[in-house]
C-alpha cells in the first residue's frame, strides 16, 4: 500500500487534490481511499489530507502515520507543521515553491504550483488554484499515470485550464 | 363525526370539530397531536370519526401534516389536510412545527381549537390562559398574559387566517370552507369554552362563547391575503362591547380575579378594538 | 458505473435510485452532505421526489411518517443530536408500522461538542422498533440504503430501517463506488393500511392496556419475519448485482482460536489487523456485525471474543459486548474503543485480541495496558 498524505492550508484544495489523486489511481486501475482529517479547521488553518493506494481494496481507515509520499501545497507550512513526521525513510518530498528545495534523507521534488496558476490565470477567489495542477507533478514522480491524472482533472472540472497547469507541473517539477 | 363521542359534557371543541368537518367534506383527513381530541374520537377499536384520522405525538402535527399534504399532491390527490390542535400543542409545545409548515407555505389547513388551558391532562395553565384566570398550575389566577398566537402567525402572512367561536356555527362553517378552497397554509383560531377547566355549568357552554364575543374578550375576524374582515357577529360588539364582568361572572375560573388583572385585560380588549378597527379601515 | 464518492454522496445516489416521494431532513454535520446532494438532485429534476426542508430533526420524522401514512416512499437522514431530538418520533414511526427509511451517520453526543464518530447514538435507538444496520465500505453503505427500501416496505417487515455509516471515517472518506441501474429491484410500495378517505380508519388512536401489548407484539413479530426478508433480499442483490451481503461480515473466522467483533468501519480496519496476526501465527478473525436489529445469530462457539464497543452504557457496559454476552451465554473480552472519534489504528486492534483478559472490560486509553 502506498501512502500520501496532503499538507496544506484550509482552501487551498488539499481535499480536493487527494480526492483527485484517489480518482486517478483509480483510473489506472488500482484502489485507491481518500479522506481529509476533518477537524474544527477554517479558513487558512493547517489542514491535511490522507491518500492510500494499493492493488486491493483500502481497509484501513485509520490516520497514516509513515506515508511513502508528503506533498506540501504551501510551503509556509514548512516549519509550523511537522510536514516530515513520520515519513518513511527514503521517502519522497513534493514542495509547492518556486526554488528548489532539500530535505536532508528524502528524495525532494519542488515544483513552483503557484507561478504555474498564476500564468494560467487558475484564481478563484483570491487565491490560486493548486490541487489540480498538482497531479501533474504526482504523475511525473510516477505515483500515477499521467493519462489517469487528466482523466481524474477532467471528470471533476470542465476548464481546460486545469489539464494545461497539470501538464506545466508534469513539465516543469524538479527532482 | 358519529354520535356518541367520549368528550366531557358541553364540551364544545367536539361541537366544533363537527361544523369543521362539516365544511370539510368526505375527502379529508385530520391530524390530531396529543389534545382533548386524541380522547374525544374515542378508545380503540371504536372511534368517533367517519373520515381517517391520524394521530401524532404532541409536537409533530404541523410537520406531519406537512409531509402528508405533500405526499398527497405529489400523486395529484385534493385531499384535505387538516390540523386539529389545542393551544397547547399550537403555542406551546407545537409551535416550532406549525411556525416551520407556515413557512414552507405547506397547503394545509390548521386549527387551533383554543380551551385556554392544557384540558387534556386537568386544567393547567397554557400560554394561551387569560391573565387572572385559575388553573392547577395557577391556584391564584395567572400572573401572565395570553399569547398572541394569531399575531404570530400573521407574520408569517398565510394566504388564510380567521379567528372562531364555537358558540358561532355558521361563522366557523363559511371559514373553514374559505379556508379549504385556498391553496397554501390556512389558520383557524376556534375559542371553545370548557365547562369542566372554565367552571361553568355544561349548559352554559353556548351562552359563555357568546359573553366572549359580545364582550369583546374574543373577536371573530378574517384575514385573507392580508385584508381584514371584522366577522358580522363581532361587528356590533365591537362597537358596544357589554361590561367584561359578564363574561367573566360566570366562570369559576376568574373568581376572586385582582382588580389590576381585570383593569387590564380591560385595556386589551380596548387597545385590540382599536387596532383591529383601525386595520379594517386600512389606518394601520 | 465506477466512481469515486464519499459515504454520504453513496447513500445520496441510493436515494436518487429508490426515487422516494417525499424527502424531509434537517441538516447536521457531519451527514449535511446526503441532503445537499439530494437537494440538489431534486432541484435539477434528476430526482422527482417533493423535498420538505423541515426546521427540525422532529419535524423531520414526523413529515416522513405523515407522508409514509399515505403509503408514499420516504427518505431522511440525521446524525447524533439530531437523532436523539427525533427519537420520539422515531418510536412513532416503527409503532405505526411506517417503512421510513433512514440514513444516521454516527456521531458522538454533547457536551463537549464533538462531531466525530461514535455508536451512542443509534445505539441509543435499538429499542424502538427500527430495523439497524451498520455498514463498513462506501460500496456496502450504497448497497445497503437499496436494500433498505426492499426491507422495510416488504409486507412481511412494515419497519422502518436505519442505514449507519461512520461520522467522517465513512461519511467523507473517498472510495470506488459501483452503482447499478436498480430497475425492478425495489418494487412500487404497496402500504395494507395507508390513509383512504374512501376506508376511514383511525391511525393511533387511544388503545387500551386490553389491546396496547397485541399491537407491540405485533413489532415484534414482523422484527423476527424480517430476518427472512434482510437474507432474501441480500441473495436477491447477490444474484443481480454480484455483491454478497450476510448478516455479518466474517473474515477469516473459520479456523479462528479468538475474532473480534465490532461495527463499522472498525471491523474493515480489524481485517488488516487480523492479517498481520495471521502472518504471526496467531489464529484470529474478524466479525463485522452489519445488522444489529434484528441481532443476528453469530457462530462464535469455541473461540475467544473480543468485542470492541464504539459506544457505551454507562452504568453497565459496551453494549455490544453485553448483547453478545447474553445472546450468546459466552464471557468476552470487551474493549471501549473509539469514542468521539478517537483514534483506533490496526495495530491498537491487534494489541486488544494479543492481550485480550476474557470476563474484563477495558478502555482503550484509559486503562493501563489497553
Amino acid at each position: 500500500m502506498f501512502e500520501v498524505r496532503i499538507h496544506s492550508r484550509g482552501g487551498e484544495g488539499g481535499v480536493t487534490a487527494a480526492r483527485l489523486l484517489a480518482i486517478a489511481a483509480i483510473r489506472d486501475g488500482k484502489y485507491a481511499s481518500a479522506c481529509p482529517f476533518y477537524g474544527a479547521e477554517r479558513r487558512g488553518a493547517p489542514v491535511v489530507s490522507f491518500v492510500r493506494i494499493d492493488d486491493r481494496p483500502v481497509r484501513v481507515y485509520s490516520q497514516i502515520r509513515t506515508p511513502d509520499l508528503v506533498v506540501v501545497l504551501d510551503a509556509s507550512l514548512v516549519g509550523v507543521v511537522d510536514v516530515l513526521s513520520g515519513l518513511k525513510a527514503g521517502g519522497t518530498i513534493l514542495i509547492n515553491s518556486a526554488h528548489t528545495r532539500e530535505f536532508a534523507g528524502y528524495r525532494t521534488c519542488s515544483v513552483d504550483l503557484t507561478g504555474i496558476a498564476l500564468r494560467e490565470n487558475l484564481i478563484m477567489a483570491g487565491s490560486p488554484i493548486l490541487d489540480t495542477s498538482v497531479l501533474g507533478a504526482l504523475a511525473r514522480i510516477g505515483i500515477i499515470s499521467q493519462n489517469s491524472a487528466k482523466k481524474a482533472i477532467t471528470e471533476v472540472f470542465t476548464d481546460e485550464r486545469n489539464v494545461r497547469a497539470a501538464d506545466a507541473a508534469y513539465r516543469e517539477v524538479v527532482i | 363525526m358519529l354520535k356518541g363521542t367520549s368528550a366531557c359534557a358541553g364540551c364544545s371543541s367536539s361541537l366544533s370539530l363537527r361544523y369543521v368537518l362539516k365544511g370539510a367534506g368526505p375527502d379529508t383527513v385530520l391530524v390530531i397531536p396529543a389534545s382533548c381530541s386524541s380522547v374525544i374520537q374515542g378508545i380503540y377499536p371504536n372511534t368517533a370519526l367517519n373520515i381517517p384520522v391520524y394521530n401524532i405525538a404532541f409536537a409533530a402535527a404541523a410537520a406531519c401534516a406537512s409531509g402528508m399534504s405533500n405526499a398527497f399532491r405529489a400523486v395529484g390527490k385534493k385531499t384535505n389536510v387538516i390540523v386539529y390542535a389545542g393551544d397547547g400543542g399550537t403555542l406551546d409545545i407545537g409551535i416550532q412545527s406549525m411556525s416551520g409548515a407556515f413557512e414552507r407555505g405547506t397547503d394545509f389547513l390548521y386549527i387551533c381549537y383554543d380551551n385556554e388551558e392544557y384540558g387534556n391532562t386537568g386544567m393547567q395553565r397554557s400560554g394561551s390562559t387569560p391573565l387572572g384566570a385559575r388553573t392547577t398550575t395557577t391556584p391564584a389566577g395567572k400572573t401572565d398574559e395570553k399569547k398572541d398566537i394569531d399575531a404570530i402567525i400573521t407574520a408569517h402572512d398565510p394566504p388564510y387566517l380567521a379567528t372562531a367561536c364555537s358558540a358561532y356555527p355558521q361563522d366557523l362553517f363559511k371559514k373553514v370552507k374559505k379556508a379549504l378552497a385556498i391553496r397554501g397554509p390556512a389558520f383557524i383560531h376556534i375559542l371553545v369554552p370548557c365547562p369542566s377547566g372554565w367552571r361553568f355549568p355544561p349548559e352554559k357552554t353556548i351562552e359563555i362563547g357568546r359573553l366572549a364575543v359580545k364582550s369583546g374578550m374574543w373577536i371573530l375576524y378574517e384575514r385573507e391575503y392580508g385584508r381584514l374582515a371584522i366577522s358580522s357577529p363581532s361587528k356590533a360588539a365591537m362597537k358596544n362591547p357589554i361590561p367584561l364582568e359578564n363574561y367573566l361572572a360566570p366562570q369559576g375560573r376568574f373568581a376572586g380575579i385582582s382588580p389590576k388583572a381585570l383593569d387590564i385585560l380591560k385595556q386589551r380588549i380596548t387597545q385590540k378594538i382599536q387596532r383591529l378597527t383601525e386595520e379594517e379601515k386600512g389606518i394601520c | 458505473m465506477l466512481m469515486v464518492a464519499t459515504g454520504n454522496r453513496a447513500v445520496a445516489e441510493a436515494v436518487r435510485e429508490a426515487k422516494p416521494v417525499v424527502i424531509a431532513a434537517y441538516p447536521i454535520t457531519p451527514q449535511t452532505g446526503i441532503v445537499e446532494q439530494i437537494a440538489e438532485y431534486v432541484s435539477h429534476g434528476v430526482l422527482l421526489s417533493r423535498y420538505i426542508p423541515v426546521e427540525s430533526e422532529h419535524s423531520a420524522m414526523a413529515a416522513c411518517i405523515g407522508a409514509s401514512a399515505t403509503g408514499a416512499r420516504t427518505f431522511t437522514a440525521t446524525s447524533s443530536q439530531g437523532l436523539l431530538y427525533m427519537h420520539e418520533m422515531t418510536n412513532w414511526a416503527a409503532g405505526a408500522r411506517l417503512p421510513v427509511v433512514m440514513a444516521n451517520v454516527n456521531r458522538a453526543l454533547g457536551p463537549g461538542w464533538n462531531i466525530w464518530a461514535e455508536h451512542t447514538d443509534a445505539i441509543q435507538e435499538r429499542d424502538t422498533g427500527w430495523l439497524q444496520v451498520y455498514t463498513g465500505t462506501v460500496q456496502e453503505a450504497y448497497d445497503t440504503t437499496l436494500m433498505a427500501f426492499c426491507i422495510a416496505e416488504h409486507n412481511d417487515v412494515l419497519l422502518p430501517v436505519m442505514v449507519n455509516l461512520d461520522g467522517f471515517l465513512l461519511s467523507h472518506d473517498m472510495q470506488p463506488l459501483e452503482t447499478v441501474d436498480c430497475g425492478d429491484f425495489i418494487p412500487p410500495l404497496h402500504l395494507p393500511h395507508a390513509i383512504d378517505p374512501q376506508n376511514p380508519i383511525a391511525y393511533g388512536p387511544l388503545t387500551g392496556p386490553d389491546q396496547y401489548y397485541k399491537f407491540r407484539w405485533d413489532i415484534e413479530r414482523s422484527m423476527r419475519d424480517s430476518v427472512n426478508v434482510i437474507g432474501q433480499t441480500q441473495a436477491e442483490f447477490a444474484r443481480r448485482f454480484g455483491r454478497k451481503y450476510g448478516f455479518t461480515d466474517d473474515y477469516r473466522c473459520d479456523d479462528a482460536d479468538a475474532v473480534v467483533v465490532s461495527l463499522g468501519t472498525l471491523g474493515k480496519e480489524a481485517e488488516v489487523a487480523i492479517d498481520a496476526l495471521r502472518s504471526e501465527g496467531i489464529k484470529a478473525g474478524s466479525m463485522r456485525v452489519r445488522w444489529l436489529r434484528p441481532f443476528p445469530k453469530l457462530d462464535l462457539a469455541g473461540r475467544e471474543v473480543v468485542v470492541i464497543d464504539r459506544d457505551y452504557s454507562f452504568g453497565f457496559g459496551g453494549v455490544l459486548a453485553h448483547e453478545i454476552k447474553a445472546k450468546n451465554h459466552i464471557d468476552v473480552c470487551s474493549v471501549i474503543a473509539g469514542l468521539g472519534g478517537q483514534e483506533v489504528t490496526y495495530d491498537d486492534i491487534a494489541g486488544f485480541i494479543k492481550n485480550r483478559r476474557i470476563g474484563e472490560e477495558s478502555w482503550f486509553g484509559v486503562t493501563p495496558g489497553v
